[in-house]
């Protein structure tokens, strides 16, 4: 396969799988690219982001970046979330072959797309 | 961890007596055919033996086998080649199909760029080409039909018969791309109408970089490679003894009870597969009319690559459609030939076997394969 030990370690073992029942915010991307498909769900408190699991029909590439990115973003504040963009993921996905780099932008805009849900539920 | 290797429709292991046949002929009896003196002789009996054995195989004369550096050369030949030679009078329509290899597929289009007008078939959910379709298709500009004979992804096989007394009855150019086929469905020329076969050894365990041409005497084509003049001058290039040793030996050990084999352990996989996981269809035909070593299934709500990924880490190499595709993204024609959504094609393993594989080999998947949908269908948004 054309994936590092470190990332075939990370889609054998993937974290933060599955749904959340009681998620305030979730978000399902189509990629444009390939036509695979992410959901994200986000469990949202003290705008800090408590809970979040993924699903994806998607390639070996999108399992690793869903659970690098919502490792990554777990616990964190959204303001700070909302500043992640390609380039720290990537730097964590360190040996993903260029062709997959839109798997991570698939993990992302998903990421992002759950974040706006968020804001417009608690704006109204 | 032992390997297990089921992507043998991309390519198969080099069998043993093969090695042992091809070796003097790297550094023992290493002349060049053309040459004159005894090291150029005997290259040039060993090369018209391996011809004899190869014709005899398909019912050929020794004289229309042409060879080539492997299947994909042979196609373009063809596809090129007949076009060009017999564009005269008005003839400028070549017909094929959609789920042709991407040779002939690619040829095609450059041929579409120059002029030509290709029709491109469609084919039923099985995959097979109606020969009706053939028959209508063809005007009195067409000059070529192709038609791939055993599918490299779901593994349907041609009714040559059929499509080659239609092209023959209309005055047209049949030529059927064999590599997967061949030594595995009988094809004979006495007996079936046919003008042109691709042929190639590293699908029947030769070497890679070698195959064949058949052409029909009388078939007017343009020769693709000049040169010095070699394969009677239409295919310039010394010729690669070794390879054309090792493709002879190939055709000769290739037996009845091999693909008997292969035909138990695949419907032992299917049906294992079939009955042990839900939501799993069987792409391509059921029986005979399928290659005895191709098992492609579909496993809805999952992605291929990612099966794929996780038979990898158990060591079970297998292929999400033709090796080809790996350069893409877009997904596989072939299935979208067949009636299957985008989605539905990213879900689709392919399994290849070979004489090599193994009861042992197929239970262990079927063990290992059930757990890995389970768990990719809980990752999976589709449940
Ligand atoms: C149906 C078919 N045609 C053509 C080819 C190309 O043959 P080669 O690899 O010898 O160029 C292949 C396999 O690679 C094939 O499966
Ligand atoms: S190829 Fe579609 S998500 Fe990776």
């Amino acid at each position: 396969m054309t994936y590092s030990k470190k990332l075939i370690k990370i889609f054998e073992n993937p974290k933060n799988v599955g749904e959340i029942k009681d998620a305030n915010a979730k978000a399902r991307v189509k990629s444009s690219i390939c036509g695979d498909i992410m959901d994200i769900y986000l469990k949202i408190g003290d705008n800090k982001i408590e809970d979040i699991k993924f699903q994806t029909f998607g390639c070996i590439a999108s399992i690793i970046s869903g659970s690098v990115l919502t490792e990554i973003v777990k616990g964190k504040k959204i303001n700070d979330v909302k500043k992640i963009n390609q380039k720290h993921i990537l730097r964590k996905l360190n040996g993903l072959p260029p062709i997959k780099f839109h798997c991570a932008d698939l993990a992302l805009s998903t990421l992002k797309k759950a974040i706006k849900d968020y804001e417009k539920k608690k704006g109204k | 961890m032992k390997k297990i290797y089921l992507d043998n429709a991309a390519t198969t292991a080099v069998d043993e007596s093969v090695i042992k046949a091809m070796v003097p002929y790297f550094n023992e009896k290493y002349g060049n055919a053309s040459s004159q003196h005894l090291f150029g002789q005997e290259a040039k009996r060993a090369m018209e033996e391996s011809r004899v054995i190869i014709a005899k195989a398909i019912g050929a004369r020794y004289d229309e086998i042409y060879f080539t550096s492997g299947g994909t050369e042979a196609n373009n030949w063809v596809i090129k080649e007949i076009g060009f030679a017999n564009q005269a009078n008005d003839k400028n329509h070549i017909i094929t199909t959609k789920i042709e290899h991407d040779c002939v597929l690619n040829s095609c289009n450059l041929m579409e760029k120059l002029g030509f007008n290709v029709t491109y078939l469609d084919v039923d959910k099985q995959g097979f080409v109606n020969p009706k379709d053939v028959e209508n298709a063809i005007t009195d500009k067409t000059l070529l039909v192709s038609v791939i004979h055993g599918n490299n992804e779901i593994g349907t096989i041609q009714d040559l018969q059929s499509i080659g007394r239609i092209c023959k009855e209309k005055g047209v150019y049949f030529h059927t791309d064999a590599c997967q086929s061949f030594t595995k469905v009988k094809i004979n020329v006495k007996k079936i109408p046919i003008d042109l076969i691709t042929l190639n050894a590293h699908k029947i365990h030769g070497p890679k970089g070698i195959g064949a041409l058949y052409i029909r005497k009388g078939t007017k084509i343009g020769a693709l490679l000049h040169g010095g003049g070699h394969e009677q001058g239409l295919r310039s290039g010394t010729e690669n003894i070794p390879g054309i040793i090792g493709f002879a030996r190939a055709v000769k050990i290739a037996n009845f009870r091999d693909i008997k084999k292969m035909q138990e352990l695949r419907d032992k996989l299917i049906n294992g597969i079939l009955k042990s996981i839900p939501d799993a269809k069987l792409n391509g035909p059921k029986g005979n009319k399928r290659l005895c070593n191709n098992i492609n299934i579909l496993f809805k709500g999952v992605e291929a690559e990612a099966i794929g990924g996780y038979l990898d880490a158990k060591a079970i190499c297998s292929s999400t459609g033709s090796a080809c595709s790996s350069h893409t993204l877009d997904p596989s024609h072939v299935l979208i030939a067949i009636g299957l959504s985008p989605e539905q094609a990213n879900s689709s393993i392919r399994l290849s076997l070979s004489k090599f594989n193994t009861k042992e080999e197929i239970n262990y998947i079927l063990k290992i394969l059930p757990k890995i949908i389970k768990k990719l269908r809980k990752i999976s948004v589709f449940r």
